[in-house]
């Protein structure tokens, strides 16, 4: 006699602890293993884009803070580029210092997070979470040293950033970058090394360099699967070019891989932190330009690597003195498509380390 | 292997309990506020103010309500007077860039960031609140500001603030 | 041990066979207690009232104050883990109601108590609020035969440690009547898991005990207190009390095999759908539970209320207890948890046949020494214990599952072309 079986549907999310936001997950389990997926969003969902069109160039600025609400200085960047990119100006070189060394503190921010709530997930009760937060305070607050606010910083403008750096800003910045790679390395010590978490990263979740590109994945998961696709290296925007890193490099795709390869990304940041500290200009931070853009007629698409991947915006401008159309390309969102694929086949308990190794930010999904 | 990456992680976590905690412990310590910070409590000078709405009309969100009317004035003629400057802070983000807009320094972001109250509409600051209120302002697009110490409870008087 | 023992909690006159200098002093208060009583009641075989009345009465009495005991003892045990995950985790932890936070736990009661107790309208009413209690009561009767002192015991049953055992199990039940009554799928997930869990790591737990008992040759607690004569059993068993710990983590659903509450997965498992007191009381017998175990623990491979130093016996035990607790605390801030399959790959692969080597090696040390286990067997099973570890966990092998192969069609429509 054969028993009749039926997979079992459970609604993971959109309230549930470890969907990052309100995402919801339908998933057919059977038994513990997952059968199928579907990924429902939206529940975040603010009209950033037809928002833009009723803002001036300037007031947009804010709108990309509360995409990515985990980094929302390379959404900043991501925008001011385009905006520059559509007016044809430059930032003077000061300026684009500032940025990217502000890109790259959010970028440590960023992973921080990540790492967080990917070891928070897998059910290490609150420790290395709170040591990612303890850390992360001290970037927020070199970013209140420096615009005044910590998540919603609305601090680069068309042409440069709002407001030079504070004299107290190099102190502490100096003071960070002593004690970040210690505190980097205690994050290694307590868990990379951990039986527990290599029997539930190895191997798990693999996504495939392959399967990764026809799902246009960017930013740390793509490498972790062996692709070298880094727009600060291939594309290089701002001053990049001028500064020495190394893009880390992942083997399998899994989700040991796209753990450590965010450790060893911020340690790359703290470098190029480090460079842009000794080697900043002087002279104006900002462009003299009027509150109100009129960018000519035209479109443009500026795009920086965030945190989580390729975050582009793409503007259409008709001469006015507010977008005509905004697009975002968000990395969280396009990420997402191959997240069915990744599930598929995993146990229940796996598949909350995998949404999280991927990192996806709601706020930028649902835009 | 072997535990030895559990022994690993267990000894970093005996060292963090035996180091002091972290936290600030609110309302009996405060985490020092910088220079810019965007806080509560817009500081507004009327006598800087000129009523060009300058900042209502940056404002993303549409939180500034100014109203003007015509005064005489014996010496001058006819003057500009303000005589609704409403801030509905329950809308405000702390976005700076009504103070950014401002070209006659009358406007500037507070300094406070405790002012939780129990219904929306007393989040609307009006004009005699700000009148009123203690003058602290931030530095945030003031670079002049930038020494301002915080823990002074005078205020700020108009010349000092302006450039 | 004398055996003309009339009931529980009453000893007979006079039983002081000298373990340690306070106790002689007369600090010990639980068998004081149980003597006052008798004395009270006329001596132990008064004339006119009958031998059960004093039994039940004594019983009752007896029962009531370690329930008690227990239930004190549960609070405090909550804010000593919240206070040291606190402080493992570079924060404070709670220091806000009482000095240093001591009025926290009564705090959170008084909450609970007051919070509405929701019972979904879907759920099977009967059985979801029988479930915390089915829960918790084991769980008490767990404290039964625990040794707090010489003769402070409830019951001094000659079958103790088989006794736990068997009524820890029952706790899960009340897992299972939780997780399957509330309708929740998230709950019915934690109570399926509990039953994998349970049949699992029953065993290597009872094999573990295995080892003490032959060493001891008695199944009685005390009897095993009594039995470890010069140092504890620990040092004979180091295998044992590594797989008993392990087992014990697993039964106590404590980090990392806490996957049937599993916060990140499960939302909290079987009791996602309970509320105010209810909850309440499955917290309770949660940490009742841990309570109970270290206490066996301490008893089993410590040395229970023996210790060192004159210090009165029950605070020997509580001290160990203590330590026991701050262990299991200290890895619950530190390891992320395992997988289910994984669990019980290590419950089968791993803790089975090493919890049945420590028998044959302890049988066959017991054999070849049958008076008394010389000294330098310590390194040597401490080294024996290390290398068997490690072989093992080499075989058992660290490496992620390979994805499962599911041939099952798509669910989903709407996904299902992409
Ligand atoms: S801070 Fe921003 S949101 Fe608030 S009033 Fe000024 S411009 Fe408007
Ligand atoms: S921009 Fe400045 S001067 Fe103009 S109305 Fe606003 S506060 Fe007054």
């Amino acid at each position: 006699m054969t028993l009749k079986t039926e997979p079992i549907t459970v609604n993971i999310g959109p309230q549930h602890p470890s969907t990052h936001g309100v995402f919801r997950l339908r998933v057919a389990f059977d038994g513990e293993v997952i059968q199928d997926v579907e990924p429902v969003f939206g529940y975040l969902h603010r009209g950033s884009e037809k928002l833009a069109e009723e803002r001036t160039y300037t007031q947009v600025v804010t709108l990309t803070d509360r995409l990515d609400y985990v980094a929302p200085m390379t959404s900043n960047q991501a925008y001011v580029l385009a905006v520059e990119r559509l007016m044809g100006i430059e930032a003077p070189e000061r300026g684009q210092y500032i940025r990217v060394m502000m890109a790259e503190l959010m970028r440590i921010a960023s992973h921080l997070m990540m790492i967080g709530f990917f070891l928070q997930d897998m059910g290490a009760f609150g420790t290395p979470l709170m040591y990612t937060f303890r850390e992360r305070e001290d970037i927020l607050d070199l970013f209140e040293m420096v615009c005044g606010a910590r998540i919603t910083v609305t601090y680069m403008r068309v042409g440069g950033v709002q407001a030079d750096l504070p004299p107290e800003f190099t102190p502490a910045l100096e003071r960070f970058l002593a004690k970040i790679p210690g505190q980097i390395d205690d994050l290694e010590q307590l868990l990379s090394g951990n039986e527990i978490l290599i029997a539930r990263t190895k191997n798990v979740g693999l996504l495939s360099a392959e399967a990764a590109i026809n799902g246009s994945v960017t930013g740390p998961a793509l490498r972790a699967s062996g692709v070298d696709w880094d727009l600060r290296k291939s594309d290089p925007y701002e001053i990049y070019d001028q500064l020495e890193f190394d893009v880390p490099i992942g083997e399998n795709g899994d989700n040991y891989d796209r753990f450590v390869l965010r450790l060893e990304e911020m340690r790359q940041s703290v470098r190029i932190v480090r460079q842009c500290k000794e080697q900043m200009p002087g002279g104006p931070h900002r462009l003299e330009l009027p509150m109100l853009l009129r960018p000519p007629a035209g479109d443009a698409y500026g795009r920086v690597e965030a945190p989580k991947g390729e975050l582009g915006f793409y503007l259409v401008s008709d001469g006015s003195i507010a977008p005509y159309r905004c697009a975002i390309r968000s990395p969280s969102f396009i990420n997402l498509t191959v997240l069915r694929d990744m599930l598929i086949g995993w146990k229940l308990a796996d598949m909350v380390t995998i949404f999280g190794s991927l990192d996806v930010n709601m706020g930028e999904v649902d835009r | 292997m072997y535990g030895e990456g559990i022994l690993k992680g267990m000894a970093v976590t005996l060292k963090h309990l035996f180091k002091k905690p972290v936290t600030v412990q609110y309302p009996e310590e405060r985490a020092p506020m910088f220079p810019r910070f965007r806080g509560y409590e817009f500081v507004w000078y009327e006598d800087r103010c000129t009523g060009c709405a300058s900042c209502a009309k940056y404002c993303p969100l549409g939180t500034i309500r100014i109203e003007t009317e015509t005064e005489p004035d014996p010496n001058v003629g006819d003057r500009y007077g303000l005589k609704v400057f409403d801030i509905d802070t329950g809308r405000c983000m702390f976005c700076g860039l009504c103070v950014e807009a401002c070209p006659y320094d009358a406007l500037f972001m507070g300094t406070g960031f405790e002012r939780a109250t129990y219904t929306r509409p007393s989040m609307v600051v009006h004009i005699d609140e700000l009148r009123a209120a203690k003058k602290k302002p931030s530095a945030y697009a003031r670079p002049h500001l930038h020494g301002i110490n915080f823990e002074d409870e005078t205020s700020l008087s108009s010349e000092e603030a302006g450039r | 041990m004398p055996v003309d023992r009339l009931a529980t909690g009453c000893q007979p006159l006079g039983f002081w066979d000298g373990m340690g200098l306070w106790e002689q002093w007369g600090i010990n208060f639980f068998p004081r207690l149980g003597d006052t009583m008798c004395r009270a009641m006329g001596g132990a075989t008064p004339g006119g009232i009958p031998d059960w009345l004093i039994f039940a009465i004594l019983g009752l009495a007896g029962a009531f104050a370690v329930v008690n005991v227990a239930m004190l003892g549960v609070p405090y045990v909550i804010l000593l883990e919240r206070k040291l995950l606190g402080r493992f985790q570079h924060r404070v932890g709670p220091n806000r109601v009482g000095f240093f936070g001591l009025l926290q736990p009564m705090a959170d009661g008084i909450k609970l108590m007051t919070k509405e107790d929701i019972t979904p309208r879907v759920a099977d009413k009967l059985v979801f609020s029988l479930a915390p209690l089915v829960f918790v009561v084991p769980v008490l009767l767990m404290f039964a035969p625990l040794p707090w002192a010489p003769h402070a015991v409830l019951a001094d049953l000659d079958v103790g440690i088989l006794y736990i055992v068997a009524v820890t199990s029952a706790a899960e039940i009340g897992v299972f009547m939780g997780g399957w009554s509330s309708n929740n799928k998230f709950s019915l997930f934690g109570a399926m898991r509990v039953v994998a869990l349970v049949v699992s790591y029953e065993i290597p737990l009872v094999l573990a005990i295995v080892g003490v008992v032959m060493l001891t040759g008695s199944l009685n607690l005390a009897a095993i207190v009594e039995g470890q004569r010069f140092v504890p059993n620990l040092l004979w068993q180091p295998l044992g009390f590594i797989v008993f710990m392990i087992a014990v983590s697993a039964e106590l659903n404590r980090a990392p095999f806490d996957l049937l509450e599993a916060d990140s997965e499960l939302v909290s498992g079987f009791h996602t759908e309970y509320s105010g007191m209810k909850w309440g009381v499955i917290q309770i017998g949660e940490y009742a539970a841990i309570i109970g175990f270290s206490g066996i623990i301490a008893t089993l491979f410590l040395s229970g209320w023996k210790g060192p130093a004159p210090m009165p016996g029950y605070l020997w035990f509580v001290l160990k207890m203590g330590m026991i607790i701050s262990g299991f605390i200290w890895v619950r801030a530190t390891i992320p948890r395992l997988r289910v399959d994984q669990i019980m790959n290590l419950g089968w692969k791993f803790l089975l046949p090493l919890a049945l080597i420590n028998i044959f090696v302890t049988a066959g040390e017991i054999l070849a020494y049958p008076d008394g286990l010389p000294v330098w067997l310590i390194p040597v099973n401490f080294a024996f214990a290390a290398i068997v570890v490690a072989v093992a966990a080499r075989l058992l092998g660290i490496q992620g599952q390979p994805r499962q192969v599911v041939p099952a069609p798509p669910v989903f429509e709407t996904m299902a072309s992409s």
